[in-house]
């Protein structure tokens, strides 16, 4: 029996004036890697701050095991294991990387983690490597893995991805996904949010669509890349090619 | 005798980096400038003053300026800066909104004070020389530099060896990654501007017994003096304000022992302009700090 991690009903969120969700309904349960595509400007960055409580939801329920989430303040949220890897990273350039691990910790404010330091180091080998070094020096990659391990280490029971492959080279895209799949295959709850939807469809168990401010497409990830709507609009380049 | 200006001005250096060190630590976590940093200044003299008039020992005087400070700041925080911060106008506003508490506070002094110059009464602090190597030194200047030094080291320690000094580090590079990872920002603004003040008031009551005279306005030339340390140091530069309030103690201490009075701040800015010239960022400070701004 699977029980729901999240549940976000009819949710809407405006953005200094503009309707950014419309309505939004979708449901994560434990254990599922859940993907969020759609094309910039569709809401999926605003759906995944309304859930960490950065941006407050105007309307609807976020339900995150059981517990209502709407206006709890953001830091509650991931004191409670609803944790962001935030777009662009967002690591904290002038601490060491072990100070950004450190870091991440408050969010488990007497909890337990199930992800131990010597856990994170063993999946990223590089945080151990520049544990002293300051976060800044290190590689775009090297940061996306840092700012997954500083989540990872505020004991996540859902983590949240905001296009972790952006400004990555492919290499690296590779290397974060299969992490973020031994990550999901140990039992973590993961939903991501990637406009690279090859690369998201491939490695989740089923993916959200959602077109300004809505859901417009769900289903298996597998089924959905090879939706012919969905190919048209978000995988073009395959219908080319094959 | 140079020996001697130097070590004068070593003393009185320390008291301007614990000053300054308040003033740059709200300004380079937080990027607001408080105006009313002085009045914190000044009202830990008067806490201590009135707790020695009151007949209570002085170190009783001290702890009770710290603590009164500390939470004056924080009033200051709440009442001054905290909706402007939600609103987004902080940087600018809040230099009108302090230099507003500033002036109430020291409006407040002034009422208390009837205006006068108050002293602490004779051997509040016991006088007591020592001569070493042609040198004099009282036990006040023993003891001012020691809780200078003693100070900064907790501070320093506080910042760049505990978690908490972590999480404050954290907001100052980047508040919205911070509150991501669980940090509730407001008990950073507590903490941060807490330190500033009880910094400030243990500044005001080392230079009020030193030059035992307190007054309400004492606290605008030291924030003066505070700007030319924050700007020298570099902005928000902790080891820089450090280092450039112990420079600025010696050469003012210098200018007025060797050179006409009166010179002393014409001196000071000129070359607080000379190394403007030569470091931009002053001598600690990072190009970066800009960039860290945008990051946010």
């Amino acid at each position: 029996m699977t029980t729901t991690t999240l549940s976000v009903e009819n949710v809407t969120a405006a953005y200094s004036g503009i309707h950014a969700l419309r309505g939004v309904s979708l449901s994560v349960s434990e254990g599922e890697f859940v993907a969020l595509i759609g094309p910039n400007g569709a809401g999926k960055s605003t759906l995944l701050n309304c859930l960490s409580g950065v941006v407050r939801a105007t309307g609807g329920s976020i339900k995150f095991n059981g517990a209502e989430l709407v206006g709890t303040a953001p830091w509650n949220v991931s004191r409670k294991g609803l944790l962001q890897v935030p777009e662009g990273r967002q690591i904290l350039a002038n601490l060491s990387v072990r100070e950004n691990l450190e870091l991440g910790a408050t969010a488990l404010s007497g909890r337990k983690s199930a992800y131990t330091l010597e856990r994170i180091q063993s999946l990223f080998p590089i945080l151990a490597e520049r544990r002293e070094q300051r976060a800044g020096s290190l590689s775009g990659g090297q940061q996306q893995m840092l700012a997954i391990g500083r989540a990872l280490m505020g004991g996540p029971r859902l983590l949240l991805l905001d296009e972790p492959s952006l400004g990555l080279a492919p290499v690296i895209v590779v290397q974060v996904f299969d992490a973020l799949r031994a990550l999901n295959a140990e039992g973590l709850t993961i939903l991501l949010v990637e406009q690279n939807a090859r690369q998201a469809l491939n490695s989740t168990d089923r993916a959200y669509v959602i077109e300004q401010g809505r859901v417009v497409h769900e289903g298996d990830s597998e089924t959905l890349a090879k939706d012919p709507t969905v190919i048209a609009h978000y995988l073009g380049q395959a219908k080319a090619t094959h | 005798m140079l020996a001697q200006q130097l070590l004068n001005g070593l003393v009185v250096g320390g008291v301007y980096a614990l000053f300054a060190l308040g003033f740059t630590l709200v300004f380079g976590i937080h990027h607001l400038m408080n105006l009313a940093h002085g009045a914190v200044f000044m009202t830990g003299a008067f806490v201590a003053l009135y707790t020695v008039l009151a007949g209570l020992p002085l170190w009783l005087g001290f702890v009770f300026a710290i603590l009164a400070c500390g939470l004056l700041s924080i009033l200051i925080e709440v009442t001054a800066f905290r909706r402007l911060r939600k609103s987004g106008e902080a940087e600018f506003g809040a230099i009108i909104s302090t230099l507003g508490a500033e002036l109430i506070i020291v409006t407040f002094a002034q009422i208390v004070s009837g205006s006068d110059v108050l002293r602490f009464p004779f051997e509040t602090f016991p006088v007591e020389i020592f001569e070493f190597a042609g040198l004099r030194v009282t036990l006040l200047q023993l003891f001012m530099l020691v809780c200078s030094l003693l100070l900064m080291l907790i501070l320093t320690y506080y910042l760049y060896r505990t978690p908490l000094g972590t999480r404050i580090r954290s907001v100052s590079g980047n508040e919205r990654a911070s509150v991501l990872s669980g940090v509730n920002p407001n008990t950073i603004y507590y903490q941060t501007f807490f330190l500033s003040g009880a910094l400030a008031g243990a500044a005001g009551v080392l230079i009020g017994l030193s030059f035992n005279s307190i007054q309400f306005a004492m606290g605008e030339p030291f924030l003066l003096r505070g700007f030319v340390v924050v700007v020298l140091g570099g902005m928000g530069s902790i080891p820089g304000a450090m280092v450039a309030g112990l420079l600025l103690g010696m050469l003012q201490t210098l200018t007025a022992a060797y050179l006409p009075a009166g010179l002393t701040d014409a001196i000071i800015f000129s070359l607080l302009f000379v190394i403007l010239l030569v470091r931009p960022y002053g001598l600690f400070g990072k190009e970066t700090a800009g960039a860290m701004r945008a990051e946010r």
